[in-house]
């Protein structure tokens, strides 16, 4: 604030507190009886009303406001650019909460720093720390049961787009993930995206059309197995999901797996280390690989 | 003065009603008007883009700020859940800001970038479909309109007097900006814009 600002803050509130002061003096003052002993309003005929100052004790609470606010001026920003003798800001206030909280959870996160990630994922107490973290930041594309939705992967179920290992696991979460595939609409045609749906689901076991899926086969080879493979097992450096497992990220239908391959899809997961830091990026994958731990 | 003549005067007695109520706001809010802090934008801060601010005008008409606050109070508890407090210098180019005085749903002040656009698409559309807990209604309607581009230019320009940095350029491009985007992208890149911009604090 600059010094005109502060000093017109000051003036107005010690003002103030001045102009209060007297007020609560003159209303205390006892007024002469000869001037007038009533309001001089007279209510039905008779009713009439003293004019009297307020009672004592009830006057000292006034002051007792006043001298709340000179020692609150004091100790509190109030006054302008002074800011009080306690030095109390917002800011410091928060500081001060956020440290307080760092040195209650610095052994706990130092002890969590020495173990692996597959030693975290057994450790209930860092769980409980990755569960919170799950809630917060996973779980409204992932779900809050971790079982995701259509277009967004199930973390229970085994299946791993971008690979299952630890490692994988936390890279997935700390940089995040683009899954693109492209939409085949142009180049398989109509009868061609119903060759290949059908192609799709023999590869995943499911019942199928087997004259569909064998003219399927070769355009199967020819477009899609660069990247789901040749035996449809996926990619995992890819992203691209494996269609041997029937597990599918966006909805097994047959209308869904035909619009998948028709339109593609574009599925982003967002970097979470800028958010959430190293420890903290840990403890999520903790919890993520926990869910698929054998009890 | 006795105090009667001040209850027997009703214009008197408004006008230092006047003064009393007008000396806490001459104090707390007046300075602030001239802060550079409070009236500046904050590093990296920048006037909505057209499309962006076509999705705040829905964002504003279809009544989020009921429901989502976009002020993260420098609480722990907010700050480790939605990011960085929010500063004065990030809104400098709201009118009006958005703060909202309710969290039925959580706090959207950082929200831009934490999912992706799809999912931004999907859980508009029906949110159950996404989060089964969620109570927030669908707004199935904003995939089928499209934005009235016709009307944009005006707006950049209204804010321009306002004091809005958009340059004659922006306020040409605004009506092909957004024309034939629908407002569900309109809303999305609002969404996906917010609380990115501020540097170095997420």
């Amino acid at each position: 604030m600059s010094g005109f600002w502060s000093w017109f803050v000051i003036t107005l509130v010690v003002v103030n507190v001045l102009a209060a002061w007297w007020l609560i003096w003159w209303t205390s003052r006892p007024i002469p009886r000869e001037e007038s002993e009533t309001t001089q309003h007279i209510w039905d005929e008779d009713l009439e009303e003293y004019n009297n100052p307020l009672p004592r004790w009830f006057l000292n609470l006034f002051y007792l406001t006043i001298v709340f606010s000179v020692i609150y001026l004091v100790l509190y920003p109030g006054l302008g650019n002074f800011s009080g003798l306690l030095g109390w800001s917002q800011q410091g206030q928060y500081q001060a909460e956020v440290e307080q909280a760092e040195a209650r959870f610095a052994e706990r996160f130092a002890r969590f720093a020495e173990l692996s990630l597959e030693e975290l994922a057994r450790e209930p107490e860092a769980l409980a720390a990755g569960h919170n973290l799950y809630m917060n930041h996973c779980a409204a594309c992932h779900g809050s049961d971790a079982r995701g939705a259509v277009g967004f992967p199930n973390l229970r179920d085994g299946d791993w787009l971008w690979g299952g290992s630890p490692r994988a696991i936390r890279a997935s979460i700390a940089r995040g993930r683009t899954g693109v595939m492209p939409g085949w609409e142009a180049v398989l045609g109509d009868q061609g995206i119903v060759e290949v749906t059908e192609f799709t689901l023999a590869l995943s076991g499911r019942e199928h059309d087997a004259e569909l899926a064998t003219a399927g086969a070769p355009r199967y080879q020819q477009f899609c197995s660069a990247c789901h493979g040749e035996s449809g097992q996926g990619n995992t450096s890819l992203g691209a999901a494996s269609l041997r497992n029937d597990r599918w990220v966006h909805g097994g239908s047959r209308e869904q797996i035909a619009d998948v391959i028709r339109r593609g899809r574009t599925n982003i997961m967002p970097a979470q280390l800028p958010i959430l830091g190293e420890q903290r990026v840990d403890l999520v994958t903790a919890y993520v690989l926990s869910l698929n731990l054998e009890d | 003065m006795r105090h009667d003549v001040v209850e027997k005067n009703i214009g008197l007695m408004g006008v230092l009603i006047i003064v009393v109520i007008s000396l806490g706001g001459l104090a707390e809010i007046v300075p602030l008007m001239f802060s550079p802090k409070i009236v500046e934008p904050a590093e990296g801060i920048r006037p909505y883009s057209a499309l962006e601010l076509e999705g705040r005008d829905i964002y504003i008409r279809e009544g989020c700020y009921n429901c989502h606050s976009q002020m993260i109070r420098p609480f722990r508890a907010e700050t480790e859940r939605y990011g960085h407090y929010s500063l004065a210098g990030e809104s400098v180019y709201d009118r009006p800001f958005q703060f909202g005085s309710k969290r039925t749903g959580p706090d959207l002040a950082r929200v831009g970038g934490r999912y992706s656009d799809e999912w931004h698409r999907i859980h508009l559309i029906r949110p159950r479909d996404l989060v089964p807990e969620s109570n927030m209604p669908g707004y199935p309607w904003l995939e089928n309109r499209l934005v009235n581009h016709e009307r944009t230019p005006r707006k950049l320009r209204a804010l321009r007097a306002l004091g809005h940095p958009y340059t004659d350029e922006e306020i040409a491009g605004a009506a092909a900006a957004v024309e034939g985007r629908t407002e569900m992208e309109a809303l999305i890149a609002y969404l996906q814009g917010l609380g990115t911009n501020l540097q170095g604090r997420r």
